[in-house]
């Protein structure tokens, strides 16, 4: 299961005073079992790179493979493609619409054509994935927390079983604890299912601690693709275009630059500890 | 998808129209659309056609872009022409089939209701693509506002309306959304009888409405939060003054509405395309 893009462009309502190109000659390969951070600032083109991924938006230019099969094929499925590849939108809490979670977190499978049983099934098992305790099963989604609303409509994306899983920020408007739950359950998610999983984010910090790739996005282009450590070692170039490395980044540059023998890619405070430990007792 | 539908929408562009005053704009959108109803004659409509197409001309608004303005009204369009076409009994027979009946007369009339109407939208739709929803209300409120004098709740109103003008891309924006998300769930908008599509709607009007609903809301709260108390004692940062090219565009208007007039009255020109 992987996704391969090749100059892929899109452009925003051509020939109109409103015309904007959004992607700019995108390629790059995601395969099956990746963990994959996809970063960039507003209007960067990441919320429209990652619509491409399920079909919603077709390309301007360029194709795009998944499989191995050109989706832009005359008589390709596109509604299997949408049950391969879940995309969780932004806020995804705001398309809720049963009376229920159970039968919400359903519409995905139901649409799948699966029986009533098999349906509740997924529901209950994606519901479990994600969290969501069992005694709100039978509640409003409108009653729940803004953290349950969430977990909810992930569940409703995961229900389909989908090979590859694309979260648009979701960790965006939610507290630093259920900021924290979120990514972790995805993070339990890629390891326990090994699903492909691509995580949309604005947060260096987030992406940093749980993504083996980082993607970042600047005005429609691609501007780096590594592992995080590689990416992070462009603090400065990222910082010009409004990202910023992690702040341990910073302070193993500063502790560098002031004597102390460290390593500066450490991307996460435990390594960084770990790192200014050794570097004492060597 | 959804992005399509463009009435409502502010188009940026440089142009005299843009620059115009909005009470001009208003006035002179709602003299065209008298125009178009005081007369019904080849040369009147003639008129108008150039007017509008100046008009379009000068605002540098693609006319395509006003075109789309059109497709939701298409129904309405096609239900009013097929009225007029079959109901309408004066007149000389052309052609009788089982229990229809075109007239001469009908004939007429159709084209005539259908250029109105397509005029209508158009011409309303090149005030609100070259006004901000801003200065329209702006307009709005001083256009009406002889009639706080009997008491009418003119400055309400007009935000009233600008609330709504505003929010029609917003929502338009959220339904591109939502549907986008169910889409990407597995909904099927596109295929199956009527009533399976009017169910398939059910998990996009939902959330819509919810999501309305928030919004105004939270305007509601924002408003409150900065003190708005309604329009008694309200001054404006950028109040209205004409200039030239606003008396100039009165001219032309009244000028033309004029001319449209005595068209429509004394020149008994009569003429057949069919």
């Amino acid at each position: 299961m992987s996704i391969k893009l090749e100059h892929l462009n899109y452009i925003y309502s051509p020939g109109t005073a409103f015309e904007k190109q959004a992607l700019k000659d995108i390629s790059l390969e995601i395969s099956q079992g990746e963990f994959v951070g996809i970063i960039g600032h507003t209007g960067s083109g990441k919320s429209t790179l990652i619509q491409h991924f399920n079909g919603l938006i077709k390309a301007t230019a360029g194709a795009l493979y998944y499989n191995g099969e050109n989706i832009y094929e005359e008589g390709y499925n596109m509604r299997e493609l949408r049950s391969q590849v879940g995309l969780v939108f932004q806020y995804p809490e705001h398309q809720l619409f049963e009376a229920d979670v159970l039968s919400d977190v359903c519409f995905g499978p139901k649409n799948q054509g699966l029986s009533q049983e098999e349906c509740e099934r997924r529901a209950k098992e994606a519901l479990d994935l994600v969290g969501f305790p069992e005694k709100y099963y039978q509640q409003s989604p409108f009653e729940l927390s803004g953290g349950q609303k969430r977990r909810a409509a992930i569940a409703g994306v995961l229900a389909m079983r989908p090979g590859v899983l694309v979260l648009d920020e979701p960790t965006a408007g939610l507290d630093p604890k259920g900021r924290d739950e979120i990514l972790n359950q995805v993070e339990h998610l890629h390891k326990s299912t090994n699903m492909t999983v691509i995580l949309v984010s604005h947060s260096m910090e987030d992406i940093a601690r749980h993504v083996d790739r980082i993607i970042v996005m600047n005005r429609g282009e691609k501007m780096f693709d590594g592992r995080p450590k590689e990416v992070f070692a462009h603090y400065r170039e990222l910082e010009e275009v409004g990202l910023a490395a992690p702040q341990v980044t910073y302070i193993m540059h500063a502790l560098k630059a002031r004597g102390l023998d460290v390593r500066t890619d450490a991307t996460t405070v435990e390594e960084a500890a770990k790192e200014i430990i050794r570097s004492f007792h060597d | 998808m959804i992005r399509d539908i463009t009435i409502g929408q502010y188009y940026p562009a440089k142009s005299v129209i843009h620059r115009l005053d909005p009470r001009v704009k208003i006035i002179c959108t709602l003299l065209f659309l008298i125009s178009l109803f005081i007369q019904r004659s080849v040369l009147g409509y003639g008129a108008a056609t150039v007017f509008l197409g100046l008009v379009i001309y000068m605002s540098r608004v693609p006319l395509g872009f006003i075109l789309k303005g059109l497709k939701p009204i298409i129904m309405l369009l096609l239900i009013t022409v097929l009225f007029t076409l079959f109901l309408t009994r004066e007149g000389q027979e052309l052609v009788h089939f089982w229990i229809f009946r075109i007239t001469d007369k009908g004939l007429e009339i159709t084209v005539y209701t259908a250029i109105r109407l397509i005029y209508l939208i158009m011409g309303s739709s090149i005030m609100t693509f070259t006004t901000t929803p801003n200065s329209l209300t702006d307009g709005i409120e001083s256009v009406l506002h002889p009639l706080n004098k009997i008491k009418v709740p003119v400055h309400e109103v007009a935000m009233m309306m600008s609330i709504a003008l505003r929010f029609i891309p917003i929502l338009l924006e959220e339904t591109d959304k939502i549907m986008k998300a169910q889409i990407a769930r597995g909904a099927d908008l596109e295929s199956g009888n009527i009533i399976q599509r009017a169910k398939a709607m059910i998990p996009i009007l939902v959330p819509l409405f919810v999501s309305a609903f928030r919004r105004a809301n939270d305007l509601a709260m924002a408003m409150e939060s900065r003190c708005y108390h309604g329009g008694e004692g309200r001054t404006k940062m950028k109040p209205l003054v004409y200039k030239t090219r606003d008396y100039l565009a009165y001219m032309i208007n009244v000028v033309y509405v004029l001319l449209v007039f005595f068209i429509g009255r004394f020149v008994s020109f009569h003429i057949w395309i069919f």
